[in-house]
């Protein structure tokens, strides 16, 4: 019981990065490889502010937020525009945006070690919470609060107002968005932007929790490729349900088997996705 | 390549060869070092592009076969007493069932999937043989004693390269070659002209993991001490594409040109700032990506032609 | 009794709630030149996909020969003799003139190599009217010259059946009557074909028989001139009370 809340709790948490990597990938149809150095980046804010002057994280977040934002949308504008437009079909440009990004995770971990290249923690909100009968570390239950908070208010976004519902439209046809007027580069880079800024305040939630160094970022990218392409690209329900089901998996085998053995256990899940069903829980078969 | 092009680079093949294989005889300690990296990642980058380069599906595991590789004489050695030529002869037939088995799992769909899936493939592995030795064979590095010396070993890699070479050669002059040039420009083309695509691209991959898986076994040597962290450390996989890619994957002999320039700044990088050679991988890939896309040699070729000289 | 090439047998196709293509049946007929019509949307290029294996079937079967295609994947139905052109000229843009014809013959059922590929591919390559531009890089031909060359290769595995997917689209009148004489050409050759069309002209100088489609349905079939006056089919180009 103790280790499903745990699991959901983390699970929740991880909805919440995919999120930001689903946005990039799935309207802006950049694979972003650069996405977990980004949560490592809003990580380390969180970490410094609050050694320095015990600022919470949830405030770091609100700050950090914008800056990633813009961060995000100038990194688009003009390292991948470029590529976007050079594209001559869709194949070369997710192998060109793979290269660019997988170059700047480099970058960005690289500039990160040299500024702090040990582990980073931080003890924030760590004590017992209890919820039916059985105790769990507050600042866990925080982050899932407001990954949820943020998500919905993400959901709300997308389906409620206008641009949001452009922007799911882009997600389903870059093509047939343009020719119902909606200008999809503009749409692509306010995605871009936005994932990236939600996956930065991921990044800050986990923190608040998780130990995590400068190199740890591709680990995280990983883990939310294997929960977008689970739950389908472009799908906001079923990267809930797979982010869910991975913390799941995950807490169990690190409980029950063997901590060391999380990333084998995702590892695994995907092979079975991609074996099976390549489209995802959720996704559409491709025609 | 008419006849007489097809003989003259064949002879300049093995003119290089030749000298190639005089390197021991004037390298120094040092010098001998860097020759020996050189050949390795020439084989690995040569090995790599035959198959990411037509294909363009960019492949992340060189590290996994590497590992496998090196681990497997690690282990053989150091926990059954096994012979190091007997584990060199097993490495690769492991390497090539695993590429094999990952190619018929992820080839069939889109190339993103396939590198998603290779980029953590190497860390999956090492986490997984960290902890079996961790908890069933209790050691953490294994020994790999031998009487090889490192002029010995580049020896052995640049026969390899050779061989690399003239199934590279062999393949490109075949249908199997036509087919990888094919399914690269157009797979929906490739699978309407009667190609088996997926059986064309697994062959190619199932070479690649040999090959990587057997340079893994022959260097082991070098380290002496096995480790899961090196051998499976993803850098490997990351430098391989650096390389080939810097080079240029449209020739045979276009991931050497990427190889030689790109193991020299390293060992200048590793040596004087090595906090900065993540930094410096990154620039590599960002230049490759915006300003040599298809590596010098393509370059080159690009401002031959526009000069209007024909190139071979 | 003229031998039958294709039959398709209640094909339907759904993309999820979405129905393409609706219970349609059809054959076509040895050296036959069979069109299929219809308003846009109507799932012409979806039943060419079904043939040619781009897409399988979700009911209903088609047969090549007598013998089951439904089952099998694009290049097994290729192996089986059909070649087929796309609506977005597909040419190859990294291989020469010479190689994007030989493409088609190297892993058919021909299976040809080496010098004698390259002497048939020249061979088709001056039928289709490129002479003479074998050393023009492909992604520089013009549009037409890639049409052309797209149908070298469809050629060169001397398929049993051709589908041209709007092979006559977006021509300029002096190119499509060239275009239409080259079809005529390779009918009186013998050679079966399926054409997809908007191109009027073309049904009529080229089809014997064609296939009237709307929203998935076949609403009507016959020759050029009767389906061409069927009011239905008036109807669903043009709009009611005409």
């Amino acid at each position: 019981m103790d280790i499903i809340i745990t699991g959901l709790l983390l699970g929740g948490t991880y909805a919440l990065i995919a999120f930001g990597l689903n946005m990039q990938y799935g309207v802006a149809r950049i694979m972003n490889l650069a996405n977990g150095e980004f949560l490592v980046l809003g990580a380390l804010a969180a970490f410094w502010i609050f050694v320095a002057d015990s600022i919470s994280p949830i405030l770091t977040m609100l700050i950090v937020a914008p800056l990633a934002f813009f961060g995000n949308w100038v990194i688009y504008k003009a390292l991948l525009m470029p590529l976007v437009r050079r594209a001559k079909n869709k194949g070369q440009l997710e192998v060109d945006s793979i290269l660019a990004t997988f170059g700047m995770s480099f970058a960005l971990v690289g500039i990160m070690v040299s500024i702090h290249g040990e582990y980073f923690t931080y003890s924030y909100l760590a004590e017992p919470f209890e919820i039916v009968g059985e105790t769990f570390a507050l600042n866990r239950i925080v982050a899932f609060c407001f990954a949820v908070l943020i998500g919905v208010a993400l959901w709300l976004w997308l389906f409620f107002t206008r641009p949001g519902m452009a922007m799911r439209a882009v997600s389903v046809s870059t093509e047939a968005s343009g020719l119902v007027g909606i200008n999809v580069q503009k749409m692509s880079a306010l995605a871009f932007a936005l994932g990236g800024a939600v996956t930065t305040m991921g990044g800050t939630l986990i923190s608040t929790f998780i130990t995590l160094d400068a190199s740890v970022g591709v680990i995280f990218t990983m883990k939310a490729l294997i929960i977008i392409i689970m739950g389908g690209v472009g799908d906001i329900r079923g990267a809930i349900v797979a982010a869910l089901i991975l913390g799941l998996v995950e807490t169990t085998v690190a409980r029950l088997i063997d901590p060391g053995l999380t990333l084998a256990a995702a590892y695994a899940i995907f092979v079975l996705v991609l074996l099976f069903r390549p489209q995802g829980l959720f996704g559409r078969k491709p025609t | 390549m008419s006849h007489e092009n097809e003989f003259k680079s064949l002879v300049w093949g093995a003119v290089l060869l030749v000298l190639a294989a005089c390197v021991p005889l004037v390298a120094n300690g040092y010098w001998m070092s860097i020759a020996l990296t050189i050949a390795m990642f020439t084989v690995l980058a040569t090995s790599w592009s035959l198959f990411s380069g037509p294909t363009h599906y960019i492949s992340l595991a060189t590290a996994a076969f590497f590992g496998v590789g090196g681990y497997l004489v690690g282990t053989g050695m150091s926990d059954y007493n096994m012979d190091f030529w007997t584990m060199v002869a097993i490495a690769p037939v492991v390497g090539a069932v695993l590429a094999f088995l990952i190619g018929i799992a992820t080839l069939r769909l889109s190339g993103v999937y396939f590198v998603i899936f290779t980029l953590g493939l190497a860390e999956m592995i090492r986490t997984l043989v960290s902890w079996i030795q961790n908890n069933f064979t209790g050691s953490r590095g294994l020994y790999v004693l031998t009487d090889l010396t490192e002029a010995d070993i580049y020896i052995y890699l640049v026969i390899l390269a050779a061989v690399v070479y003239l199934v590279g050669w062999w393949v490109n002059r075949s249908r199997l070659g036509f087919a990888l040039r094919i399914i690269g420009n157009d797979e929906t083309v490739a699978r309407h002209v009667g190609i088996n695509t997926a059986t064309s691209k697994v062959i190619l991959f199932t070479f690649s993991g040999f090959v990587a898986a057997l340079v893994g076994a022959l260097i082991a040597p070098r380290y002496t001490y096995i480790e899961p962290n090196g051998v499976f450390s993803p850098e490997i996989s990351f430098i391989v594409v650096i390389m080939a890619l810097l080079g240029g994957t449209g020739r045979l002999w276009g991931p050497i040109v990427g190889v030689i320039p790109f193991a020299l700044l390293q060992e200048y990088i590793n040596a004087n700032y090595s906090n900065y050679s993540t930094l410096v991988m990154g620039i590599a890939f960002l230049v490759i990506v915006y300003f040599l896309p298809k590596g010098v040699v393509g370059r080159i070729e690009q401002l031959l032609a526009r000069r209007g000289r024909s190139t071979w | 009794m003229v031998a039958t090439v294709l039959s398709v047998a209640n094909a339907t196709k759904r993309f999820g709630g979405l129905v393409a293509v609706n219970n349609l049946s059809f054959e076509v007929h040895q050296n036959e030149v069979m069109g299929i019509i219809g308003p846009n949307g109507s799932g012409k290029t979806t039943m060419m996909n079904l043939i040619s294996g781009a897409l399988s079937v979700s009911e209903g079967s088609i047969g090549l020969n007598g013998r089951f295609i439904s089952t099998l994947t694009a290049s097994q139905i290729n192996q089986r003799g059909i070649a087929r052109t796309f609506q977005l000229v597909r040419v190859l843009p990294g291989l020469s003139v010479v190689e994007n014809c030989m493409a088609g013959m190297v892993f058919g059922h021909r299976r040809l190599w080496g010098d004698q590929a390259r002497y048939e591919a020249g061979k088709l390559i001056e039928r289709v009217g490129l002479s003479g531009k074998e050393a023009v890089p492909v992604g520089s031909l013009t549009y037409i010259d890639q049409k052309r060359l797209e149908l070298a290769r469809a050629l060169a595995s001397s398929p049993k059946l051709l589908l041209l997917d709007e092979w006559l689209a977006g021509l300029n009148p002096t190119e499509l009557q060239e275009g239409i004489d080259l079809i005529r050409s390779l009918r009186e050759e013998g050679i079966t074909i399926i054409l997809v069309e908007h191109v009027m002209d073309a049904i009529r100088s080229l089809c014997d028989r064609c296939i009237v489609m709307a929203a998935g349905s076949k609403i009507a079939e016959g020759s050029p001139g009767e389906v061409l006056a069927d009011p239905e089919v008036v109807k669903v180009y043009i709009g009611e009370d005409v």
